[in-house]
């Protein structure tokens, strides 16, 4: 890449803004003329952007030498076509010599850059295995050219390709265009589509031709280093498709992830406080429902944004008891307009007889809520090792349980009968003008009681 | 919304006020507020009306300290959240400053491990935002009086946390029977609370005089507060989690 670019360099003449293609055009009389050395410039060596072609190596050497940039720069692509040491040199004084005008090199800002070490370690590594295969398989030019300058050049380029301040990236990338095969759009890719291609056929004949001529008198790497130029082909063919799809995948991945997260919190917004809202505008007129709707919707708010439990999310399946009294008092103040005040102190699973022991409280509480008169009914539930209590209390009107009417059948079968069928007990302590109390326990199943949830 | 701040309708914290000179304003405690809601704290100084004197409010925590400090009122009525992080940031500050200045924790979200520690860093006592005017002013009242109030919902709380840990129990150092353990009559008493009773109707429930009932209570806000034990910090981590 540096090679041709410096390759190119030496072509574009600048001084003589000729754009002659070709390295050998410059007249002989000018290039004669650019020998003399001139004055020698002072200070620091720095790489000079101003005339640059890649990097501003050649014209910063050119200035502080005194010698002619082109001349400089011919050497250099004598240096590159002979060993690759050109290269190697330019790629190290890119990334060493700071720019004219900064003090930091771009290795000084590269040393902080892992992700870019390891890539530049990842890439050499990928090349040793692969000069490592030609120079097995003395694969002419490969397998002779010279190692270290190669492996610098590499890791030197991703390190400033990487690290590199921007309009020096811009120039890379306009050096690279034309051996960069990575698709960045629809208009231009056909020319490099069909670049990559010639060059993934080549390496694929070559890979086969390897493959299909692996005797066995030969190095049994031989197929290998075959395969490994079939595989390479193949990378090259398709692996910016499926880079730039993989791209795309996650672009498009994270911008559905934001999308539904808002839709998922603009419907539950929507289900909750904005319904809540609009019913409390249609009912400002009667305060006892707004509180109660408040109310409500406090409390589901609440669950939703301090317990992550969505609204509605208490099922049959799984109900803990704390879970279960926290449902009571829910739906009872939803249906009724009354405060309920739970509290629960610990939890546990809700077994067979427990659920009984919910129903019989939920009972209790309509009751209390419906009957008494007062404005707030306390749910207190306590889970024991050995049993589950209930309190229902409120400071309503109170009533004689005994002169309960017989046709009256919710404290007599829903609480009572409920509970005794499982064993547990109902108290029901009511004094006329003080409120109502009702105790239920019920004994459990060994198991284990569990911190309760807010 | 009922709370035992409801029972100092039964003159216990009238008693309480006379006999502390808290409130120095006879009736009118002097209160500070400080929620980082306006709407809020502007409800909380109508609905406490005439029956205390507002001499402030801050909407966060420095402010608050600032301000406290100036004022010196008899209770702050603290937010448990804060922007400007806990409300027991607060209450540290000023205890440290000013050890008269009386704290009741208010909050909406009446997540436990907040409230704990909230009243552990030294409020006096816990009610929730939605609690009624009166009840709020009886609250007050009996804060300044220097008594504490334990709303059901906090009683269910220091349940919750002392017992669900008998693990405690099992020879940790720091285990401190005497701190780290309700004795049965606090554990009845925080019962009955949690169920709604007033102080008059738990004296009378367990046949002792509402003085006892206002010690006991105080001496679980003790045990709460002066217990090293981390369990109680594990206990509100572990609600957290599940």
């Amino acid at each position: 890449m540096a090679a041709q670019a410096l390759w190119r360099d030496d072509g574009c003449v600048q001084e003589t803004g000729s754009s002659a293609p070709q390295p050998s055009a410059p007249r002989r009389g000018r290039i004669r003329g650019r020998w003399r050395r001139g004055p020698r410039g002072s200070g620091p060596l720095r790489r000079s952007p101003d005339d640059r072609l890649a990097g501003g190596v050649a014209a910063g050497l050119a200035s502080r030498t005194g010698f002619d940039v082109t001349v400089v720069r011919f050497a250099f692509v004598l240096a590159a076509l002979a060993s690759g040491a050109g290269v190697a040199f330019y790629v190290l004084a890119w990334l060493l010599v700071p720019a004219a005008g900064q003090q930091a090199s771009i290795a000084s800002k590269a040393v902080t850059d892992r992700r870019g070490i390891a890539l530049a370690a990842g890439l050499s590594s990928l090349l040793i295995v692969v000069l490592l295969i030609a120079s097995v398989l003395r694969a002419g030019w490969l397998g002779t050219l010279a190692w270290p300058p190669v492996l610098i050049s590499v890791a030197g380029l991703v390190l400033i390709w990487r690290n590199a301040p921007a309009d020096e990236q811009a120039t890379m990338r306009r050096l690279a265009e034309p051996l960069l095969s990575l698709p960045r759009g629809a208009r231009r890719s056909a020319s490099r589509n069909v670049l990559r291609g010639c060059v993934a056929i080549a390496l694929l004949c070559g890979g086969l031709f390897a493959l299909l001529a692996g005797h066995p008198s030969h190095a049994a790497l031989r197929p290998l280093g075959g395969l490994a130029l079939v595989i390479a082909a193949i990378m090259l063919m398709l692996g910016p498709w499926w880079l730039c799809i993989a791209r795309d995948l996650i672009t498009e991945r994270q911008a559905r992830i934001r999308a539904e997260e808002r839709a998922e919190m603009a419907a539950r917004v929507h289900d909750s406080v904005l319904q809540t809202l609009a019913l409390i505008q249609r009912r400002s007129a009667d305060p006892q429902q707004v509180i109660q709707l408040a109310r409500a919707q406090e409390r589901e708010l609440r669950s939703w944004l301090f317990d992550d439990r969505p609204p509605g999310s208490l099922d049959g399946s799984g109900l803990t008891l704390a879970a279960g009294v926290r449902l009571i008092e829910q739906e009872v103040e939803a249906q009724y307009g009354v405060a309920v005040e739970a509290i629960t102190v610990g939890d546990c699973a809700v077994e067979e007889n427990l659920s009984a022991l919910l129903a019989a409280a939920r009972e209790a509480t309509v009751n209390a809520v419906k009957w008494s008169g007062a404005q707030v009914v306390s749910v207190f539930a306590e889970v024991e090792p050995a049993e589950v209590s209930v309190f229902v209390r409120d400071r309503g009107q109170g009533f004689d349980p005994d002169a309960v009417p017989g046709d009256r059948k919710g404290l007599a079968e829903s609480v009572h009968g409920r509970m005794a069928r499982r064993g547990g007990s109902a108290i029901i302590r009511s004094v006329r003008g003080e409120g109502t109390e009702v105790t239920l326990t019920m004994p459990r199943a060994a198991g284990e009681r569990q911190p309760s949830r807010a | 919304m009922s709370t035992p701040a409801g029972s100092a309708r039964d003159g216990a914290a009238r008693d309480g006020a006379a006999r502390d000179g808290a409130a120095r304003d006879g009736a009118r405690p002097r209160v500070f507020i400080v929620d980082d809601h306006g709407l809020f704290r502007a409800g909380v100084r109508s609905e406490l009306g005439d029956e205390v004197d507002v001499v402030g409010e801050a909407d966060d925590v420095e402010p608050a300290i600032t301000r406290i400090a100036e004022c010196q009122p008899d209770v702050v009525l603290l937010d448990v959240h804060l922007p400007g992080g806990g409300g027991q940031a607060v209450v540290t500050a000023i205890r440290a400053s000013h050890p008269g200045v009386r704290f009741l924790a208010l909050s909406a979200s009446g997540a436990p491990e907040d409230v704990i520690a909230v009243i552990r860093s030294g409020a006096r006592g816990y009610v929730t935002k939605t609690i009624s005017g009166g009840d709020l002013v009886d609250a007050v009242r009996r804060v300044a009086a220097g008594d504490s109030v334990f709303s059901p919902r906090l009683a269910g709380f220091v349940l919750d946390a002392f017992a669900a840990l008998p693990a405690a129990a099992d020879g940790s150092p720091s285990f401190d029977p005497e701190l780290d353990q309700l004795t049965p009559r606090e554990r009845e008493v925080l019962r009955l609370i949690a169920r709604g009773y007033t102080y008059r109707e738990i004296a009378r429930e367990l046949f002792i005089s509402v003085k006892t009932v206002e010690s006991h209570v105080s001496s679980v806000l003790r045990k709460l507060q002066l217990s090293t034990r981390h369990q109680l910090t594990r206990w509100a981590n572990e609600r957290r989690l599940t």
